[in-house]
């Protein structure tokens, strides 16, 4: 960023690496400002939406980059722009529904109109009434259009920058976890249903939930007790180069199936069982036997696979004590009924109710009650040492979150 | 119409009317394992949000289909999941009933639901619709389908008591 209009306030980073965080981080007013400015508008990719929820020409959907509005349409050449969703007049939402089609972005309060690209296209009396009132000569259309962002499809979802410097979305992100994106994407998806889900709590502590992946086993009984993750699993961790972004992932083993957890832990409760288990099948649609797969695009996206259960979690910042999560819950467009059957039952596992995902919205909310009180005490993530490397056969590390820390940092320039 | 249809029509309106009682009743008593006991045994129970009604969205917060499955969501609640402590305080009404024949009843009604913490701390938490069919059973009135529409898309933090 060229320009920064948002004094960085006067904090330093209080420990020489990211394995120790302090807990103002989730409760500063300046720095949450400064977050919007240096990492939502920065040099990163925002998750927008998916090409799929946009198919027609004149299809628009309204979503967040961080807590800034957004315009995501297809204009009349199939081409998907993104604009801030602000009129360049006197700051009004331009699209106030959340979806819609359109010719033309048209500013109910003055009839401003811009075309799918945010061009200003006219603006209303111009020439005044009467010969009386208007513009004045010097008056430049060109000047006044929609801020606009760049826009990159990846992989069927629909990504935007503020800056033009930053890299395309697929070195941004690096081929090892491209790979594993395609793992999940790998064929047009459809859409099967929003949540949302408010999150009392700082952004970053359910950024840092999803890269935290020695919490999965222990937090949630499911994960455990229905051998979806078990510490005892094959699979990994895996970390861009940038430490940025990553994946936890989990794949049946027999050993895993067979090995009986060493340490007793809470969620492990092999005397609970379902009277029902169709919500734990899973049929092997990827070509692998990879239960969980969690990965993160920073700052905010979470590519989700869970047994059958496919998703895109957009993450939206709303001050520095709230924020919202939207679920996109996804199938292929070619599932035939029995497929769609299966995954209308497996989402039970997860979303705002889900039997695996219900206590992540718990525990955020928990930590922002008590970072309130101590802002100057820090948090500790010493699973898997100081380092920011990636992890094959085992999950108990915290070296996904120490990452996300170092691009929060390297951003935020802290 | 006749006094005797009259009387039927006053009589059933009350007999459901009495059963979305004894349904939140048993919610907020926090009876929850007596709560699959108004379903059939095959029944189903949805809970989806207003706009996933609206664009004929398939996949629900919760769906349950078969008494099984109505156990499990309980016995998680109980023993499985995490969360903080809270109760919730339904309000029923504008009973509309759409259509009846042959033992089966088609009715919507509107719900409110304020949630309380164990803090304290109180908020509606939910508004929204049942959109039930009620079927004959041994001369009790059994939801054979529930769905419940939520007004707003949000849910405040997570959703594991029933609605």
């Amino acid at each position: 960023m060229d320009t920064l209009q948002t004094n960085a306030p006067e904090f330093v980073w209080p420990h020489d690496d990211t394995s120790r965080v302090p807990y103002q981080v989730y409760t500063d007013e300046n720095l949450y400002a400064l977050e919007q400015e240096r990492i939502f508008r920065g040099p990163v990719w925002n998750y927008l939406c998916l090409e799929c929820e946009v198919p027609s020409n004149g299809d628009y959907k309204t979503t967040y980059a961080g807590d800034t509005p957004i315009i995501v349409v297809r204009d009349e050449n199939g081409d998907i722009n993104a604009m801030v969703n602000r009129c360049a007049h006197k700051g009004s939402l331009v699209c106030y529904k959340p979806r819609g089609n359109v010719s033309e972005l048209s500013c109910v309060y003055h009839n401003w109109v811009y075309n799918l690209r945010g061009d200003l296209q006219s603006v209303a009396f111009k020439r005044g009434v009467g010969g009386k009132g208007g513009l004045t000569e010097e008056f430049d259309n060109s000047q006044h259009g929609l801020e606009k962002l760049r826009v990159e499809r990846f992989r069927g979802m629909v990504f935007g920058t503020f800056s033009d410097r930053t890299e395309s979305v697929a070195d941004y992100i690096g081929e090892e976890l491209v790979a594993s994106i395609d793992r999940v994407l790998i064929k047009p998806v459809k859409v099967l249903g929003y949540h949302s889900q408010i999150f009392p709590n700082n952004w970053k502590l359910y950024v840092e939930n999803n890269k935290d992946s020695y919490h999965a086993s222990l937090l949630h009984v499911f994960h455990n007790t229905f051998g979806v993750v078990r510490p005892t699993m094959g699979g990994g961790i895996k970390i861009s180069d940038s430490g940025w972004h990553h994946l936890s992932y989990t794949q049946r083993t027999d050993i895993a199936d067979n090995e009986i957890g060493k340490e007793k832990v809470r969620s492990r409760q092999d005397e609970y069982s379902l009277r029902d288990t169709r919500m734990m099948e899973h049929r092997l649609e990827l070509g692998d036997n990879v239960t969980n797969s969690i990965q993160t695009v920073f700052p905010t996206l979470v590519v989700q696979q869970i047994l059958n259960c496919l998703a895109t979690r957009q993450l939206i910042p709303q001050g520095p004590n709230q924020s919202e999560l939207i679920w996109t819950i996804l199938g292929f467009e070619d599932d035939d009924e029995d497929m769609l059957k299966l995954r209308v039952q497996a989402n039970n596992l997860v979303g705002p109710a889900g039997f695996i995902s219900m206590e992540d919205g718990a525990v955020g909310g928990w930590v922002q009650r008590t970072a309130r009180a101590n802002g100057s005490e820090m948090t500790v993530m010493p699973m898997g040492g100081r380092a920011i490397e990636p992890s094959e056969g085992s999950r108990v590390t915290e070296a996904a979150v120490r990452g996300f820390w170092k691009g929060w940092r390297d951003c935020m320039g802290i | 119409m006749a006094v005797a249809e009259l009387d039927d029509d006053l009589a059933l309106r009350l007999r459901i009317e009495a059963l979305n009682a004894d349904y939140i009743h048993c919610i907020d008593d926090d009876r929850l394992e007596e709560w699959p006991d108004y379903f059939t045994e095959d029944g189903v129970y949805r809970v989806t949000t207003r706009e996933n009604a609206d664009l004929n969205m398939p996949v629900s917060l919760i769906f349950c289909e078969g008494n099984g499955m109505f156990h499990d969501r309980i016995s998680a609640l109980r023993t499985a999941n995490i969360f903080e402590p809270h109760t919730y305080c339904h309000s029923v009404s504008a009973l509309q009933i759409q259509k009846s024949a042959n033992g089966v009843h088609t009715t919507k009604s509107n719900f409110l639901i304020t949630r309380t913490m164990s803090e304290g701390a109180m908020m509606t938490f939910a508004c929204g619709r049942y959109l039930d069919t009620i079927v004959e059973q041994d001369g009790e009135l059994k939801f054979s389908e529930r769905t419940v529409i939520l007004e707003s898309r949000r849910i405040d933090t997570l959703l594991v008591i029933p609605i």
